[in-house]
This record gives C-alpha cells, structure tokens and sequence, in this order.
C-alpha cells in the first residue's frame, strides 16, 4: 500500500514535470515519423514485399522495439541532472520506498513510450498497415517491459557513473551492437549464419521477432511466448539491480 | 539528542593503479543535547558532511554506533529518517518546479496526506516569507530565497532535529544574517539544530555549543566562550620598529604581567596577558620609562580560531 502510494507520488510528479515540456512530444514523435516516411518506403523493393502493407508490417514493429530501446537507455540523462539539483538526495533523506523512486520514473517513461508508440501505429494504419487489436495491446505489453529494463538500467548506470560523460558512450556502446544485431532495421532472416548465431545471444532480438510476430497476427507462434518471458525475466532483473542502486548510491 | 561512539567512515579512492584509502572520519564522539544549536566547525575537508551524512543515513558508517531522537542508526535508519530533517550543502530543489510544489511533494515523500501536506506547505511559505514567489519556478528564486525553500523542505515534516550542511555558504552578508534569525526561530520552535561551518564567526554567533573538527576527529567541544577560556587570557600586539625591537623585549621581559612574549620578523611583540585592559597601561608606561616610542598597540581577544590555531597547529584561515 505505502509502495503503491509512493510510487504513484514519484510517477505523477515525473509525468507533471515532463508535460510542462511539452517539447518532448515533437521530439520524441519527429523521428520515427522521419522513419516511417522516408524510409519504410524503400522497403517494399528491398524487401521483396509483395504489398507496401507487407513491408510495414515488418518495419513498425522493429521501429516500436527501437523506440522502446532508446527511449529508456537515455533517460538516465534526466537523473545526473536531479542528482546534481540534489533532488536525489532529498528524496533518500525520507522514508520513501527505494523502489519506488525508481518504479515512480520508469513508469513515467513506459506511459510516454506508449504515448509514442500509439501515435506511430495510427500513422502506420494511414499506410495500410492492419493489426488485430488483441495482437496490438500484447505487442505493447512487450514494448511496455522493454522500456521499463532500459529505463530502469540506465537510471542505474546513471547512478554509478554520475556524470553525463561518461553515461552517454556508455550507452552509445551498448545501444549500438543491441541495435544492429537485433533485426530492427532489416530482418536477420537475411543474415549470414555467423550473424544469425550471435543475434541468437541478443534477448532484443527475441523481442522483436516476437513483435513481428504479433504484427503478423501470429499469436501462436513461439517467438510470442518466447519474447514476452526474456523481455520480462530482464525486466525484472533490471527494476531489482537498478532499485538496489537508488537504495546504497553515496550521492 | 543525538550520541555517537565511535563513528568511523573510510573512502577507497583509486589514483592510477594504487588503491589509496582515506580515514575521511576516524571515531567521533558527540552529544546534542535537546534544544540546542550545535556547530561542527572545521576546515573543508575535515570530515563534517561525511559526519553529517552518516548521521542522516545517506552513508553507511564503517564502524560506531549512534542514537539519533531515540532511534538507533545502524539498526532503524527508517526510524532515524521520519525524525530529523537534512539540507543538503549543494540544494535540494529542481530549477522547473515551484517552492509549493516541492513543498507539497517532499510532505507526502513522509507519508503526509494531501490536504495535510498542502496546508503544511502554506505554513511554511508563510513562515519563511515565501508565499510572494511560491508559484513560481525555483530557477528565478535568488540565492537565499532558494536556501530558505530548502530549509522549509527539511522541517516540513516537524522533525526533531534538523541537519543543515553548511547552510549560509555563498550567501551576501545580508541573507546571511536572515538565515541565523531563521535557524534561531528553528530553535525556538523546539527543535535540535546541527549546523556544520566553516565560517568562525557563524560558529561564535549562533551555535550554543560547537565541536572543532580537524582532519577527521573531533579536537575540542565545548561552548564558544568555555573553548576560548581554554586558552587563557588575552594578546597585546605592540608596534614597534624593528631596531628598538629587541630593547623592547628586553625591558618587557619578565614584567609579572607577562606570561609569555614573542617577538615578530618584521618588528613588534606579542605579548601574553591575562587581562588586557589593566595590562595596556603597564607596557605603556614600561616602554616610556625606557625611552621607546611605539608605533601602535592593540587587544587581541582570542577568536575560535585561536582556539583552532591552539589544538591543531594551524589556523582555520588557512587553511
């Protein structure tokens, strides 16, 4: 009850903060909309798509994965900055629960993922892009868990490195091999089977197949199970690793 | 109040490849009693914030133990923290948000209900003289309207101590004299305030008693007056050329009043006295019966930071 009501305490005053910039909104919608009209359409060709509807059904989900990605991997930016405001401080002096210090941002970050990712898909539906609406809300749950790992993540990294240098090649140097083996852009079907191999390894790649999947009206396939469990087990792990950071950090 | 044994905290810090460990505070001992304005003074460096920490639960010590409103540090620092309140030296408050919002919200980070907490903040805006500006963001506050925002935010939840890291760094003369008269209406509400400074005259003005940090360790402890009694009597500084220095010294030298003379490189003397108003006219008529003339002759009263110069070696201006 105390950890529920601190954590919707931490949330609102996040999501209060952010909506008075409203900024972000464009920010955060102008690129995936860059995406989505000025790249998807090369797809169908390269692709061999059969319809332009096809290449999107391919395409958003990778998108929406690599929105959930980013999004969360740099959010740990915002906390340096409250560290340094001594914001962070203040709040560890109170009884407040750890947990949900970090739970109250990471779930402002998952609600303003959403917010994105409906955007992109009534966009993506201007394209003739068609999905079930049950598929649709289980591709979000996975988006939503994908969010919650990296933000949660990156406000831990965030408390250990405490500085803005070193956070953003931190991050970079993740981001980077996690986008380009996981399928995002192009599919892996394409790749060669040493890249295919080591794809295997990168728990994103699980989940976007299993958003293709879902995309694909696919419910039953493996991949759906399969990407909902690694997305939630890392979740998981990431929430507890990034908690015990907000409870021990020194400053 | 507040009783430590012993409290301890290190630091490993890595220079290139050797791990260098630093005893940041090495055993310190303190009693607070109820009521009072207690000051740790010390140069930067010393070991007061990492004190300080420890004693909010912010840091772990490595060894000691401490009492703090009655709860136990290293067993309850749940309990610790719904007793005391902590400013923090750097700021506490976030540049988009107003002094009403941040109110509001650190009362209910206690468990604070709304309403409550909302009433609680219009207190406060009104205690600190704030409500004219409490809607607006807290980046165009100045510097000690910001400090007085954090210092409301310490005590919003009525805590029996308050801790203040250094709370008038920074700040014009003027403000500086605001924030004494808050923290002494701090006390007069009833709390227990803990200041660390490194300002002298901050510790002699407003602290009703005051430990003396240096490198770690608590050096002396003791109200303002009972730790400048320490070190008896007064200092007569008298000006004199350099050539009639040393005939000075000679004709002053052993005078009963005397308990110790020094004589300064650039010419002049330092003379030990136990009273300097009786003492004056006695070196006066001493060095006119020697047929000296004097240049200047002042009263030195000891300052805390002869009483620092005394127990550590060096002086606090120093360093």
């Amino acid at each position: 009850m105390k950890f529920a009501r601190d954590t919707w305490l931490i949330f609102q005053r996040q999501t209060q903060l952010l909506l008075r910039n409203p900024v972000w909104v464009f920010v955060g919608v102008f690129q995936p909309v860059m995406y989505l009209l000025l790249f998807a359409p090369l797809l169908k060709p390269a692709l061999n798509a059969p319809t332009q509807a096809a290449a999107y059904k391919i395409f958003v989900p990778g998108l929406l994965v690599l929105l959930a990605i980013f999004g969360g991997l740099f959010q740990g930016f915002g906390l340096i900055a409250e560290l340094r405001a001594g914001v962070i401080e203040r709040s560890r002096v109170t009884p407040i629960s750890r947990l949900a210090l970090l739970l109250g941002r990471s779930l402002r970050d998952v609600v303003s993922l959403m917010a994105q990712a409906v955007i992109i898909t009534l966009l993506a539906l201007l394209f003739d892009l068609r999905v079930f609406i049950g598929d649709l809300l289980l591709a979000y749950l996975m988006l939503a868990l994908i969010a919650l790992m990296t933000s949660a993540v990156s406000y831990g990294v965030a408390l250990k490195v405490k500085s803005e240098d070193a956070l953003a090649p931190l991050m970079n140097t993740v981001a980077q091999p996690v986008l380009l083996l996981s399928g995002i852009l192009l599919p892996l079907t394409f790749a060669p089977g040493w890249l295919q191999a080591i794809a295997d390894w990168n728990p994103f790649s699980w989940a976007v197949d299993g958003t293709r999947a879902l995309f694909a009206g696919d419910l039953g396939s493996d991949k759906v199970w399969q990407g909902l469990t690694i997305t939630a087990v890392l979740a998981a792990l990431g929430v507890f690793w990034a908690a015990r950071q907000f409870a021990r950090s020194v400053r | 109040m507040i009783e430590t044994r012993g409290l301890r905290k290190s630091f490993r810090s890595r220079a290139g490849r050797e791990t260098k460990t630093v005893d940041a505070v090495r055993g310190v001992n303190l009693e607070v009693a109820e009521g009072e304005i207690f000051g740790f003074l010390g140069p930067n460096g010393a070991g007061k914030t990492t004190t300080l920490r420890m004693l909010a639960t912010l840091i772990e010590p490595d060894g000691g133990e401490a009492t703090i409103a009655g709860a136990d540090l290293r067993k309850d620092p749940a309990e610790v923290r719904r007793r005391i309140g902590y400013v923090p030296q750097g700021g506490s408050t976030w540049d988009e948000s107003t002094a009403r919002e941040e109110l509001v919200l650190h009362a209910r980070m206690y468990g604070i209900g709304k309403a409550d907490a909302q009433q609680r903040a219009s207190r406060a805006l009104d205690a600190f003289q704030l409500t004219e500006y409490a809607d607006r963001k807290c980046k165009t506050y100045s510097g000690g309207q910001r400090r007085r925002v954090e210092i409301a935010l310490g005590i919003i939840h009525e805590p029996k101590i308050v801790f203040l890291d250094e709370p008038t760094t920074g700040l014009d003369p003027q403000s500086r004299a605001h924030m004494w008269d808050e923290i002494r209406r701090l006390r007069r509400d009833g709390m227990t305030v803990f200041i660390t400074t490194h300002y002298l005259d901050e510790a002699d003005a407003l602290c009703d008693r005051i430990a003396i940090m240096d490198n770690g360790e608590v050096v002396a402890e003791g109200t303002p007056t009972e730790l400048k009694r320490e070190i008896s009597g007064d200092v007569v500084l008298v000006g004199l050329d350099l050539a009639a220095t040393p005939q000075a010294a000679q004709a002053l030298d052993g005078e009963p009043y005397v308990n110790k003379l020094e004589t300064a490189d650039e010419g002049g003397l330092r003379l030990y006295v136990d009273e300097g108003a009786t003492s004056i006219p006695q070196v006066l008529r001493r060095l006119d019966q020697a047929g000296l003339d004097l240049r200047s002759i002042e009263l030195h009263r000891p300052s805390l930071d002869d009483v620092f110069l005394t127990k550590t070696g060096r002086s606090l201006r120093e360093s």
